[in-house]
């Protein structure tokens, strides 16, 4: 019973987020000065003509009107249609969603591996030199945003040893007609590893840039947590088992020590998601945040509301997701 | 106060000298701008364009670190966009900092609906992608450095909320909160005189990080071109123009780029010190 | 005097700092039990972290020897210490709670060394740990098999990680407090079962106590530490009919006996703790180059 409670509770109070981010969105960007509609249209429009666009969108009717207009559009999956580009919101937005995914999910990698990585090495090194260095690679790492990072990658590997491209998602000059939007799961499957090699070749350092920070996060997370569990008895008892050091860290305390970690994790793999809209921007990748960010130069309405509320929706969906795994992983709450 | 804490004193003391420094000698410049600048910043010549910088050959002499695709000089550039750097980080910041540390101390220690209302706000603040805000909200005000810091404080108060609401009330639980009360204080005076003074070393290290915040938030909106008018130096432009170029003329990415990467590790490693040195209660 | 575990001089200490075990030797013989007694922060525990190589990363050892069955420890290399410990040797942990895996069921907890270090097939070394649960009085242990720690009370986990210690037949068991962190009417309950299993599996026990009472009731010989000192060792007859030391007599003295209850506490007299003190002044003082 409790449990059905804390969904129903749970879903309420993310409809809540999300109705007040729509509101703020909406108010927010109607409060512009400048008429959208004159943008869009050549020098020599007539005032007849702007109004009819603006009835169009709808743009001669009150704020509150537009918006439950807005909202009942919605409702029935209509996010309205774009002014710059003159196709369906839904239809652009979920077009880049992919790529946006894909890069996040990328660097959420990179992200647990390096930070894994430096938090096993810290342990096994404790109080030595070892554990002094990656505390403060991981205190350097944290001080710096993703945004100068990229700008640090594009200078070492774009300039001064160019292995990776600085732009784009894929290189024009590859041949290969998607089915999908999501290129690299699509070509994994295809088993186009070339046009895979090529696809990370891009992806790679504006995922690394976003991961950097996340990574040092995680460093420092789960290495404090796996040395408070090697304390404990369990581990103790492990040892005179028979088991070495490396066995120890990794199957008696690391299962133990992930799930502390694991809920910091999923708040800051929303700043990171956060992050990609001005890492696209950088390095020219045509995701959700390099739209976003022309939404906003152009002052497309309709697009700016609907990619926001995506924005939005992705960071309550990372959360449900996160709380979901921490009931999968701890067998107390599984249990009970 | 902590345990084994002795070894890692000193070089916590080392970071806070060395991001100290960095700090002053950059408002030193940003203040002397005019008298050490060896040149006009927005002057532009087409034949002095993309100069390298000293050491290099083709070098003209007094441009030291080289001149942009425009022929304007790199270093004096970046000395007038300090004023710049630092007017936002110490005006923004702080505006943040006293917006949200109000609300922040507000919502721990009252509770109650001043706490279901300011929580209910920064969780939906928290569901807005921070870049994508701000661009917003120059789109909204029109480019400028009151809009930079209006935009600043708009998204960032959250940031001093969520630490100070949880440090509030952490210390308003605590039994000498409610023996001031016993002793017949108001609630107000409480939170001023028990509260206020026990966040305070968390408001001072959450306000030196969040400088450094507002210098990058400041870069971001110049490299997507939304800053301050195009002709006053900025080091986001700075930077913005040289990612263009990157692959003819480095320089013009390198030189602005070192010098915001020290800034924002400076202001980020002094909030870090800070919060060690004075905070027993944060790690 | 020989025995199945010898410790002989084993002095460890802080890493540049204080003394934590001073010349420290003792016997335990095989199919015996010898008792470590001691006050808290006298050391005891020390010396089974030291047989079993799970001192604190603090601690070291400046010189002694820890033979098992014949062979020097301290001589071995760490894998192959630790290959020998693990196939002759066990750890019967203080506090039940958090000395099984959270995140493991209890099975896996009994079997995978078996499997993992010993090379027992699968399906034997399940079966194992099913006959030991039984031994050690668990009802349904298939049941609890599946189950995860938290399912379980203090009591049956303390009775899982007896089960556990024997599952390999080590010919030395430590027991580091076991029935400290329990209640008083399970601690009895433990004892026994801990008495029984021993003598059952014919193991050499060191078993580690603060308490002479508990150390009556089990123990063949014990040890008297004080401040990382052996102040006597005895055989269990002998001792309580006639401590040598000062420090024994006392804390023989200051114990409540189950044959006696109503009999008034005795505390530990000034005097003779200051003897042992100067006892362990001069022994350092000695030691020091």
């Amino acid at each position: 019973m409790t449990l059905l409670r804390n969904i129903l509770i749970r879903l309420l109070t993310t409809a809540i987020t999300l109705f007040g981010v729509a509101v703020i969105v909406f108010v927010v960007i109607r409060v512009v000065p400048g008429n959208p509609i004159a943008m869009m249209l050549p020098p020599g429009a007539t005032d007849a003509d702007i109004e009819r666009l603006q009835a169009q969108y709808g743009f001669d009717k009150s704020i509150f009107e537009q918006f439950v207009i807005w909202l009942g559009g919605v409702m029935q999956g209509d996010f309205g249609t774009s002014i710059s580009l003159r196709q369906p919101v839904a239809d652009l937005v979920l077009g880049r969603l992919p790529a946006t995914l894909e890069l996040s999910i990328f660097a959420l990698v990179i992200a647990v591996l390096i930070g894994g990585a430096l938090a096993l090495l810290g342990t096994l090194y404790r109080d030595t030199k070892g554990e002094a260095a990656v505390d403060v690679s991981a205190g350097m790492a944290l001080s710096v945003p993703d945004f100068l990072w990229g700008l640090v990658l594009i200078l070492l590997f774009g300039v001064l040893w160019p292995v990776f491209h600085i732009s784009g998602r894929i290189s024009p000059s590859l041949n290969i007609d998607f089915t999908t939007n999501f290129y690299m799961f699509e070509s994994l499957i295809r088993l186009r590893f070339d046009v895979w090699a090529d696809l990370v070749a891009h992806m790679f350092m504006p995922a690394l840039a976003l991961a950097i920070p996340l990574a040092a996060i995680i460093a420092q997370l789960l290495k404090q947590s796996l040395k408070e569990t090697m304390h404990l008895d369990y581990v103790t008892l492990a040892r005179t088992k028979g088991y070495g050091e490396n066995h120890v860290i990794t199957r008696e305390a690391l299962p133990n020590a992930i799930l502390p970690t694991l809920t910091l994790v999923g708040v800051q793999f929303t700043f990171l998601i956060g992050g990609t809209v001005i890492i696209e921007r950088l390095f020219s990748y045509e995701g959700l945040g390099n739209m976003a960010i022309d939404a906003v130069i152009n002052r497309d309405l309709p697009l700016i509301q609907g990619i926001v509320i995506l924005f939005a929706l992705l960071f309550t969906l990372v959360n449900l997701v996160v709380d979901m795994l921490y009931v999968v992983l701890n067998p107390k709450l599984r249990h009970a | 106060m902590r345990d084994a804490r002795g070894e890692v004193k000193r070089p916590i003391g080392l970071r806070l000298w060395l991001s100290g420094g960095w700090l002053a000698l950059l408002v030193l410049a940003a203040l002397c701008a005019p008298l050490i600048a060896p040149n006009d910043p927005l002057m532009q010549d087409l034949f002095l364009g993309r100069m390298p910088p000293f050491w290099m050959d083709g070098a003209e002499p007094g441009f030291w670190l080289g001149t942009d695709s425009l022929g304007r000089d790199v270093l004096s550039r970046i000395l007038y966009g300090a004023r710049l750097a630092l007017i936002v980080a110490l005006v923004a910041g702080t505006l943040t900092c006293l917006v949200g540390a109000t609300l922040g101390l507000i919502a721990g220690y009252y509770r109650g609906w001043p706490d279901r209302i300011i929580s209910r706000f920064v969780d939906i603040w928290m569901a807005f992608p921070p870049v994508l805000f701000a661009i917003l909200l120059i789109a909204v005000l029109g480019p400028g450095l009151m809009s930079i810091i209006i935009a600043i404080v708009v998204i960032d108060w959250t940031r001093f909320a969520r630490v100070i609401r949880a440090e509030a009330m952490t210390q308003g639980a605590m039994d000498y909160v409610a023996s001031a009360q016993v002793a017949g204080r108001t609630r107000f005076g409480t939170m001023l005189t028990e509260i206020l003074p026990n966040v305070l070393p968390t408001i001072v290290a959450l306000l030196t990080l969040e400088m450094g915040v507002a210098v990058i938030v400041e870069a971001i909106l110049s490299f997507v071109n939304l800053s301050i008018s195009t002709d006053s130096p900025t080091w986001g432009g700075m930077i913005a123009e040289g990612r263009t170029s990157v692959h003819q003329a480095w320089w013009v990415l390198v030189f602005p780029l070192i010098t915001l990467f020290l800034t924002v590790l400076s202001f980020s490693q002094l909030g870090e010190g800070l919060k060690d040195r004075f905070d027993p209660v944060l790690r | 005097m020989s025995g199945y575990l010898s410790i002989r001089n084993l002095t460890v200490r802080l890493k540049g700092g204080a003394m934590i075990l001073r010349d420290v030797s003792l016997t335990v013989r095989a199919g015996q039990v010898h008792g470590l007694v001691g006050e808290s922060g006298a050391g005891k525990s020390m010396i089974g972290k030291a047989v079993l190589g799970t001192l604190p990363r603090a601690l070291e050892v400046v010189s002694g020897q820890i033979i098992l069955d014949g062979t020097d420890l301290q001589t071995l290399d760490p894998k192959e210490r630790r290959r020998r410990i693990g196939a002759s040797a066990a750890l019967i942990p203080q506090d039940p709670l958090t000395a099984l895996n959270p995140s493991k069921r209890i099975g896996p907890q009994i079997t995978r060394r078996l499997v993992d270090i010993l090379g027992w097939p699968k399906i034997a070394a399940e079966a194992r740990a099913l006959e030991l649960l039984e031994e050690v009085h668990i009802p349904d242990p298939a049941r609890v098999m599946r189950s995860y720690p938290h399912e379980l009370s203090g009591g049956m986990r303390q009775r899982i990680l007896i089960a556990s210690a024997f599952a390999a037949e080590p010919k030395l068991i430590i027991a580091d407090e076991p029935t400290t962190a329990l209640d008083v009417t399970v601690q009895k309950q433990i004892l026994r079962l801990i008495s029984e299993m021993q003598s059952r599996h014919d193991t050499a026990l060191l078993f580690v106590t603060h308490d002479l009472g508990v150390v009556s009731k089990v123990c063949d010989t014990l040890s008297v530490l004080y401040a990382g000192k052996v102040v006597e060792e005895a055989n269990m007859h002998r001792f309580f009919m006639r401590p040598i030391h000062p420090y024994s007599a006392a804390l023989l003295a200051a114990t409540p006996t189950y044959t006696d209850p109503t009999g008034s506490l005795t505390p530990v007299p000034q005097t003779v703790i200051d003897g042992v003190e100067r006892e362990v002044a001069e022994h350092d003082m000695r030691a020091a180059p």
